[in-house]
C-alpha cells in the first residue's frame, strides 16, 4: 500500500519526469501551444508509458542485459507506432497538428528512463503503476503548460477541443476578452512557461521545507525549556 | 548475466521471437486503421477541394480528376505538381492546382488553388507553410481572411502589373509585419494563374481521356 503511495507520489511530484527529471522536453516545449494539444499527447505519453512498461515487465527474465536497450526501443517504436495509427484512424484532425510529435515519443527519454530502472526490474503490477503515474505527472505538465500558454497567447483556455469529442466539446472552449501575447506561443514561450512551472513547483517544496525546518526549531525550543 | 555470454544463439532467437511479434502488432493495427486513414484523406481532401470551389453549399458529389502537372517554373515546387479538374455533365467546371510558393519567409508555402473556367479564381487556401505564428501566419484562413480577397480575381483584373501587394503599387492588401509572406503567396497565384492561361486546354483534355477511361472501364 505505502510502496504503491510512493511510487504515485514519485511520478506524479517527487520525480516528475517534466519538472525534475527534465526528461521528455522537446515534445513537451514543442507541442505545448494550447491545452487539447497538451493533453492529447500526455494521454498518448501516458498509454505508451503503460503499455511499454508492462510489455518489458512481461519481458524482463527473458531479456539478455546486452541486447536491452535494442529491445526496449525496439518495443517502444512499435508501440507508438501502434498508436500513431491509431490516432490518425480515429482523431484526423488532431493527427494533423500533433503529427510528428506522436511517432516522436519514441525518443521521449521519459519512457526509455522508465524501461530500464523500473520496468526491466520489477513486476508487471509496480511497472505498470509507475508508468501510469510518470504518465499522469508529464501529462500535468502538458495540460499546465497548454494552458499557460494559451491562455496568454491567444487569449482563450480548451479551445479545439472538439477534434477529441466532437462538436459538441466546443461548449468548453472559453475565450477571454484579450488578444493575447504572441510570445507565448513562440518557442521562448514554451521555456519561459516551463520556467514558471518549475519556479512555482520549487516554491511550494521551499515552503513545506521551511514549514518543517519550523516545526523541528520550535519542538527543540520547546525540549530545551 | 552470463546468458548473453554463453547462449548466443538463444538471445539471437529471443530477439528475433519480439521481433516479429512487434512487426505483427504493427501490421495488425496497420490493418485496422488503413482503410479509416485513406476514408480521412480522401473526406479532407474533398473538404479542401471544396474550400476553393465557388459551389452551392450542400454540393457534395464533385468526383475531382486527379492529374500530375509536370515540371513547370511557375508552380513553383521544383517536380510534379498535384492537380484536380472537376467536370460536370462531361464539361469542365474548374481546375484545382496544388501549387507552391517557393519563397515563403521560413518555407515553401503550399496553396491550393481553385480557377473555375472563365479563368477566374474561385478560391485559395494555404494547405501548410510555417510562416511566423501571429504575422505571416494571417494568409491561413483560421486567422485571417486575407486569403479571400483572390476570389473572382483574373490575369485582367486587376492588370498583370498590377498583381502585387500595396506595399509594391499593387492591387492586393498586405500584412502588417509581414512584407515577404504577402508578396510569396501573391506571385504563386499569379503565376498559377499564367501556368493555366497557357496549358487550360491540355489539363482538361487530359482529364476528360481519364473521365472517358474511367467510364470504359465500367460499363
Amino acid at each position: 500500500m505505502s510502496n504503491a503511495k510512493t511510487s504515485w507520489l514519485g511520478g506524479v511530484w517527487r520525480n516528475n519526469a517534466a519538472l525534475v527529471q527534465l526528461l521528455g522536453l522537446c515534445p513537451l516545449l514543442a507541442v505545448t501551444t494550447t491545452v487539447v494539444n497538451g493533453f492529447t499527447l500526455g494521454l498518448a505519453t501516458t498509454a505508451v508509458l503503460m503499455a511499454t512498461n508492462t510489455t518489458i515487465s512481461l519481458l524482463r527474465n527473458s531479456v539478455a542485459p546486452a541486447v536491452r536497450i535494442p529491445m526496449f526501443v525496439l518495443i517502444i517504436a512499435s508501440l507508438v507506432t501502434c498508436i500513431d495509427l491509431l490516432t490518425n484512424a480515429l482523431f484526423f484532425d488532431l493527427h494533423e497538428i500533433l503529427g510528428l510529435f506522436i511517432p516522436l515519443i519514441i525518443t521521449n527519454c521519459a519512457i526509455l528512463a522508465q524501461a530500464e530502472t523500473v520496468a526491466s526490474r520489477s513486476p508487471v503490477g509496480p511497472s505498470l503503476a509507475s508508468g501510469f503515474a510518470t504518465g499522469v505527472g508529464f501529462f500535468a505538465v502538458l495540460v499546465a503548460l497548454g494552458a499557460l500558454r494559451e491562455l496568454f497567447g491567444s487569449g482563450t483556455l480548451f479551445a479545439g477541443f472538439s477534434m477529441l469529442f466532437g462538436e459538441r466539446a466546443q461548449m468548453i472552449s472559453i475565450d477571454f476578452p484579450f488578444d493575447g501575447m504572441l510570445v507565448a506561443v513562440l518557442p521562448p514561450g514554451a521555456f519561459f512557461g516551463l520556467a514558471a512551472l518549475l519556479a512555482l513547483r520549487n516554491l511550494i517544496i521551499e515552503r513545506g521545507r521551511r514549514r518543517q525546518f519550523a516545526q523541528q526549531e520550535s519542538l527543540r525550543r520547546d525540549r530545551a525549556s | 548475466m552470463d546468458a548473453t555470454e554463453t547462449k548466443p544463439f538463444r538471445t539471437l532467437f529471443f530477439v528475433a521471437v519480439v521481433a516479429v511479434g512487434a512487426a505483427g502488432i504493427v501490421t495488425a493495427s496497420h490493418e485496422f486503421s488503413k482503410d479509416r486513414i485513406a476514408a480521412n484523406q480522401r473526406a479532407r481532401l474533398l473538404a479542401s477541394l471544396h474550400s476553393v470551389l465557388d459551389l452551392p453549399v450542400g454540393e457534395v458529389d464533385l468526383n475531382p480528376i486527379p492529374l500530375q502537372i509536370g515540371d513547370s517554373d511557375l508552380l513553383g515546387s521544383g517536380g510534379a505538381v498535384d492537380a484536380f479538374v472537376i467536370n460536370r455533365d462531361g464539361h469542365p467546371l474548374a481546375a484545382i492546382i496544388a501549387s507552391v510558393a517557393p519563397d515563403g519567409y521560413n518555407a515553401s508555402i503550399q496553396l491550393l488553388v481553385g480557377i473555375d473556367e472563365n479563368d477566374a479564381i474561385s478560391g485559395v487556401r494555404v494547405l501548410s507553410h510555417r510562416e511566423t505564428p501571429g504575422l505571416g501566419d494571417a494568409i491561413d484562413i483560421d486567422k485571417s481572411n486575407w486569403i479571400e480577397q483572390f476570389d473572382g480575381k483574373t490575369l485582367d483584373s486587376p492588370p498583370l502589373e498590377m498583381w502585387a501587394v500595396d506595399k509594391d503599387e499593387g492591387s492586393f492588401d498586405s500584412i502588417t509585419g509581414a512584407t515577404v509572406t504577402p508578396r510569396a503567396v501573391v506571385k504563386a497565384v499569379k503565376n498559377t494563374l499564367l501556368y493555366f492561361r497557357d496549358h487550360k486546354q491540355e489539363l482538361f483534355s487530359a482529364a476528360e481521356a481519364i473521365e472517358r477511361q474511367q467510364s470504359g472501364e465500367n460499363e
